[in-house]
């Protein structure tokens, strides 16, 4: 017996490190029929690692004060070595974050992955979304920019208009009556404790679901039906080695792409760095355009569409709300017999190409100013987005499925 | 539907009015790796901006070094106060002088590029501003911009330029016409001369705007490179142990 096996072996009495290893790894077994589809899941970790460990690096150099929040990260791209290529690695990142988090939830719309038995995962995911949400607005008013004042003066001040507390509420919220240094210290301290500990403990909650149902695949078959006299899937391959070695190839092509950002075009046009953002914060003078970052946009569209009630924006506010509400009861609102929608009728192809159509618009719509026909347009897409979730139940029931082989298909 | 329709149609036709009320800006087409342009950028900088305007992210030693100044050379010619070349490019100008001046303070410098817009957009309109004053007598100073429309700024480099006049006023105003100038009085440099130098001083606020720009996308190539190499070998791995599956 080696050195090593006496010390694994001490460990395991003490410790599963060999069976959390097995159960998770080497002896956890997913479908072999994943497509690209399926690299997001991995890629989503590599990012969260990697926003963690950058993140740390630039809180070592980082001010959260407002009279020097602006020069230290200026100090940090010009006077901490290589400290332009850990900002713009998390810069970037959180915008990468979105991208990877937007497509992993689309493969879950297109194979019914948050169907039975799965429901539990898509709420975990979703919670991990919102706080994504969470982190990356705290996190965006930490340059002390223009736009980070400003779009946070705008999205705090929506809480003004929930009734009777809302003034109080947005008070609370801010510690100040504006956005303002106290605002800044607390959003830091969510930013770097609070909420990464959410995250991290959402993303062990998630992965533990998963592997305790098993992965869900593109032909939306239960793997676990079919076995082989070894109790193992017939379908099934261990993710170690199998999907360990493939998922280095999607990171390395990710990483690719990243790279081309941070390297070549950081600001990505103003996509990823806003120019108004390199303008530090002023209370009094705000800018022509206040827009959010283009993850948010979507949301942000709903909510300028929504008339408001007199002044109050609440109306606003509550579809907004509700348009991520939505998002949560999917596992409910599809009464489809078959999740993959390889074996779906055309009414679930259609809606959900209005689906993701709308969102993509609305994103667009975001950006722009609101009146006029971009109005109208918010107005419509808007509803085109409800309406997917809205008439769920109805259209998959009625829609023709094809029937699902008992076992997978392609290799 | 209909009105969906229409909708959408006016939404694609009023950005094309937009577009065509843009900005009329020159190409400044900078080039970061001409260590004698940055130079000479970083000469009329102190010259004429740095008395009003700081930099106050920027270290003259870091600017010297990448722009290869000696410090002794830094200090003597660059330097006007009695800032050591370990300091900030600050300025002896406070926030409240300056707005009782100016009516505004002037802005600092450091990433004004940066804050004028991505890519080569932040380059444009400094290149295109410095050489759109024109007289105007209703201002301050007796000078406006049509890049910067009411600028609180005097046209410091008019002794280089000359005074020039906006030929096309309402044209510019209302059809966004691209401006036209004629120069009224003529300065020291010829209309070439200054717009090199107009070229050279936005060179210097680019560099200035992101000083590891050069480094950065010196490296971009090697990381990618890397990355398709090392995109080989996992693609082989991967291969090499998804031959069992069938």
């Amino acid at each position: 017996m080696s050195m090593l096996d006496k010390t694994l072996g001490w460990v395991d009495e003490r410790f599963p490190l060999t069976k959390l290893w097995t159960d998770h790894m080497s002896a956890y077994y997913a479908p072999k029929n994943f497509n690209f589809w399926y690299f997001f899941g991995s890629l989503a970790l590599l990012v969260l690692v990697l926003q963690i460990f950058t993140g740390i690096w630039l809180t070592m150099n980082y001010n959260p004060d407002e009279t020097l929040a602006f020069a230290s990260v200026e100090y940090i791209m010009r006077d901490v070595e290589w400290g332009w290529l850990i900002r713009y690695l998390h810069s970037t990142g959180a915008s990468a974050f979105f991208i990877i988090v937007y497509l992993h939830m689309f493969r879950g719309l297109m194979y019914g992955s948050y169907k039975k038995p799965r429901e539990l995962i898509w709420l975990f995911g979703m919670f991990i979304y919102l706080a994504l949400m969470a982190e990356a607005f705290m996190g965006y008013l930490l340059p002390w920019g223009q736009m980070s004042y400003w779009g946070a003066q705008v999205i705090i001040s929506l809480f003004g208009a929930v009734p009777f507390v809302g003034e109080e509420l947005a008070i609370w919220i801010r510690g100040d009556f504006v956005i303002s240094g106290a605002t800044l210290n607390r959003f830091f301290a969510f930013h770097v404790i609070a909420l990464p500990i959410v995250l991290l403990g959402l993303v062990v909650a998630h992965i533990i679901a998963l592997h305790e149902v098993g992965s869900n695949n593109p032909d939306g078959v239960e793997i676990k039906k079919v076995k082989g006299a070894d109790g193992i899937p017939l379908d099934g391959i261990p993710f170690h080695p199998y999907y360990s070695v493939k998922d280095i190839v999607g990171v390395i092509v990710f990483l690719f792409f990243f790279s081309l950002v941070i390297f070549f075009m950081p600001e990505l046009g103003g996509w990823f760095l806003e120019k108004d953002n390199f303008v530090p914060a002023n209370p009094l003078q705000t800018p022509e355009h206040i827009v959010p970052l283009w993850y948010f946009t979507p949301f942000y569209a709903i909510l300028r569409a929504v008339p408001t009630i007199g002044v109050s924006q609440f109306p606003g506010v509550v579809a907004m709300g509700m348009s991520i509400v939505f998002l949560f009861l999917l596992p409910w609102l599809d009464r489809s017999p078959v999740k993959s929608i390889r074996y779906r009728g055309g009414i679930y192809k259609f809606a959900l190409a209005v689906f993701v159509i709308s969102f993509i618009v609305l994103g667009w719509l975001g950006t722009k100013p609101a009146g006029g026909n971009y109005l109208i347009a918010s107005q419509a897409f808007s509803i085109l987005y409800f309406l997917f979730f809205i008439l769920m139940p109805w259209y998959t029931t009625i829609d023709k499925t094809k029937p699902v082989p008992e076992r997978v298909t392609s290799k | 539907m209909k009105k969906i329709i229409i909708a959408l149609v006016m939404v694609s036709f009023s950005g094309l009015v937009n577009a065509s009320m843009k900005l009329h800006l020159d190409e400044a087409n900078i080039d970061l790796t001409d260590k004698s342009s940055l130079q000479r950028g970083a000469k009329l900088f102190a010259n004429y901006c740095l008395n009003c305007h700081s930099a106050s992210f920027m270290r003259y030693k870091r600017m010297g070094e990448d722009l290869g100044i000696s410090d002794k050379l830094v200090a003597e010619n660059l330097i006007f106060s009695d800032d050591k070349v370990g300091d900030l490019m600050k300025v002896a100008m406070t926030t409240e002088d300056g707005a009782s001046w100016f009516g505004t303070p002037p802005p600092d410098l450091s990433v004004i590029a940066r804050a004028k817009g991505a890519g080569s957009e932040g380059a444009d309109w400094l290149y295109t501003y410095f050489r759109s004053f024109y007289v105007d007598k209703s201002r301050p100073f007796g000078v406006n911009n049509t890049v910067f429309k009411d600028v609180g700024m005097p046209h410091v480099l008019w002794e280089l330029q000359g005074v020039q006049k906006l030929l096309n006023a309402d044209d510019v105003k209302q059809h966004g016409a691209a401006p036209e100038f004629a120069l009224v009085s003529t300065g020291s440099m010829t209309v070439e001369e200054y717009d090199t130098a107009a070229r050279d001083l936005t060179n210097f606020l680019v560099y200035v705007g992101e000083p590891s720009k050069l480094k950065r996308l010196g490296l971009g190539g090697w990381v990618l490179a890397f990355l398709a190499f090392f995109f080989l070998v996992a693609y082989a791995l991967k291969k090499e142990y998804w031959k069992d599956v069938h």
